[in-house]
């Protein structure tokens, strides 16, 4: 599993009101949520990202609501992977579940600047900072997560056997 | 090396003899929950896998308490998917207006959790049933659809911290006060991805409402569980309610606990805890005057039966402060009857109070008391976060049932100990 896209920088806490805030959450539609995705922490978030952009952020990203709906957001709005120092873990569990690419990796997470490009290995564990050639490593997802993931996430994988 | 109260209920549910932090396991489930925002997303996905069953109609809890009484149409027909798949499924566990309530305080009181179940909802608040000695936890709406699949979910066995309890509260204290000082002691992540393993002697000065409060906010340190030890209270409680027969499990003596957490109740004061995070907590001495707008009591951290009696005794013969909304959500339709009864809702009207259906309506930002721009509202919900209750530049202070009543009285946040003279 490989991505490569240019950085959206955020800080520690970003809860899942802020991804997708609950006067939204009348709809599921995946879209929709995009258009309001980070809109009550960074309201140019919507115009700017572009399909492929990674998300960097600090501590405890996804803490509060389990609303899958903010993973649904995130990847909706294009982007293909978030790095952050740590996440909260039903944002973990959901992310994995519906296949939006997670990675915890504390240095790079301080590190990268906003706007750098990013390329990661998520198999190998390799993060690569393009714009200033500085390299990361991180843990590769345990076995069984993996295999979740690379069923394409918990549903196909009880459709096609794989968790019983 | 011996396991904790939540590495037994996960053994046991994972068919082995033991456990070790770390390990990721495949859990049977005893109860899987959704609400009228979560669970259209699950029906999404439980399409997906072809089945015309769940695991087991008994098993499966749809509660319609976030949006309900509907606030718009994209609402109604949210609901509509809820009603329609419960329908089909023949699902016996599905609440609607007129015998809904918040879902944290309805399972319990149904009695649809006892001690030793492994539970998961599409909640964050879900660790709410911790207090009856089970494994409850939040998880997102695949997990649910794939829990009412094949009656299982997958975990990552917690490491936990253990909260010693000791003491006794002092009057006008409660629950909710306790567990924001314990967030205020250890952050937003303090516990991220562990359990919360409350006991200790000062146990048996907390009733079961203090209980619920204390576990539904865990995950407001970011813990993956609360779970308090099981006693003659809990035991009470189960049997009051129906439920099942209780499977008590009790951490082995040489339990791996990787922080012990020692709390006198007795030194626990009115605890405020400042936008925007739950750990912003503070105390009195540290209070200046902070003039208010609203005031909300009610949702599944505070709108029992027990909670609304709290506030009832601080605006008996008191009016809520000009220029202060007070808006009381009793939690469930049964607390509502019981207030009406114990002549609390008399209370809370002639101070000045609005009473609403039981719904999670502001504590979410959704509808039933938005708040504009600049504005500030005391409330005795669980998050404070950006927006969380209307406009971004809005303001939520969480504190406790007593805390907030004393403040619609004043028109700041106010210490129920200044109010009641203490």
């Amino acid at each position: 599993m490989r991505y490569t896209g240019s950085v959206i920088k955020y800080g520690d806490n970003v809860d899942t009101d802020v991804i997708i805030p609950a006067r939204y959450l009348n709809t599921s539609v995946p879209s929709e949520l995009a258009a309001h995705c980070m809109e009550d922490l960074d309201k140019s978030f919507v115009s700017r990202v572009k399909q492929g952009d990674i998300i960097t952020a600090g501590l405890n990203f996804g803490c509060g609501s389990s609303r899958e709906h903010a993973p649904i957001a995130i990847k909706a709005s294009g982007v293909s992977l978030v790095i952050a120092k740590s996440f909260a873990r039903i944002f973990y569990r959901n992310a994995i579940n519906i296949g939006l690419a997670i990675v915890e990796c504390p240095e790079a997470a301080e590190e990268i600047a906003e706007g750098d490009t990013v390329e990661a290995d998520l198999d190998s564990g390799i993060i690569r900072d393009l714009t200033n050639g500085k390299e990361y490593r991180t843990a590769p997802f345990p076995g069984f997560v993996q295999s979740i993931i690379e069923n394409g996430g918990l549903i196909a994988s009880i459709a096609n056997g794989a968790v019983k | 090396m011996g396991m904790t109260m939540t590495q037994k209920i996960l053994a046991a549910h994972a068919g082995l003899g033991s456990v070790s932090a770390g390990e990721l396991i495949l859990a049977s489930l005893d109860l899987v929950l959704g609400n009228d925002i979560t669970s259209p997303v699950a029906v999404k996905e439980f399409a997906k896998l072809g089945k015309d069953s769940v695991f087991d109609k008994d098993k499966v809890v749809m509660v319609m308490d976030h949006f309900v009484p509907n606030k718009d149409i994209k609402a109604a027909e949210q609901c509509r998917v809820c009603r329609g798949f419960c329908g089909d499924m023949d699902i016996s566990h599905f609440y609607d207006v007129g015998d809904m309530g918040i879902e944290h305080a309805l399972l319990p009181e149904k009695g649809l959790v006892t001690a030793g179940d492994a539970v998961i909802g599409a909640d964050s608040h879900t660790c709410t049933y911790g207090a009856l000695g089970a494994f409850s936890t939040g998880v997102g709406s695949t997990d649910m659809a794939c829990g009412m699949a094949i009656g299982k979910a997958w975990f990552k066995v917690p490491s936990a911290m253990r909260i010693e309890l000791k003491g006794s509260l002092r009057p006008y204290v409660s629950g909710k006060d306790v567990i924001l000082h314990i967030i205020g002691e250890i952050g937003v992540d303090g516990a991220l991805y562990r359990s919360m393993e409350f006991g200790g002697e000062g146990l048996a000065s907390l009733s079961m409402a203090d209980r619920f409060c204390i576990a539904n906010m865990a995950i407001e340190a970011g813990a993956k569980n609360g779970i308090f030890e099981v006693d003659d209270l809990t035991l009470g409680y189960i049997r009051e309610h129906g439920a099942a027969e209780p499977k008590v499990y009790t951490a082995d003596p040489d339990a791996d606990y990787d922080e012990v957490l020692d709390i006198d109740l007795s030194e626990i004061e009115p605890t405020v805890a400042f936008p925007h995070l739950p750990e912003n907590a503070k105390t009195f001495g540290e209070i200046g005057e902070v003039k208010i707008d609203q005031v909300v009591i009610g949702s599944c951290t505070n709108g029992r039966l027990e909670d609304l009696q709290a506030a009832a005794e601080i605006l008996r013969g008191r009016h809520a402060a000009k220029g202060v909304r007070l808006i009381v959500i009793p939690a469930t339709q049964r607390i509502y009857l019981e207030a009406m009864e114990q002549g609390l809702l008399k209370t809370f009207i002639e101070s000045g109070a609005v009473v609403s259906t039981p719904t999670c309506g502001p504590c979410l930002g959704g509808y039933m008391g938005i708040l504009a721009e600049g504005e500030r509202a005391v409330a005795t919900t669980n998050r404070n976060f950006v927006g969380r209750m209307g406009h971004p530049g809005s303001e939520v202070y969480l504190a406790s049932p007593a805390t907030a009543a004393a403040s619609a009285v004043t028109g700041r946040i106010t210490s129920p100990w200044e109010v009641m003279e203490i």
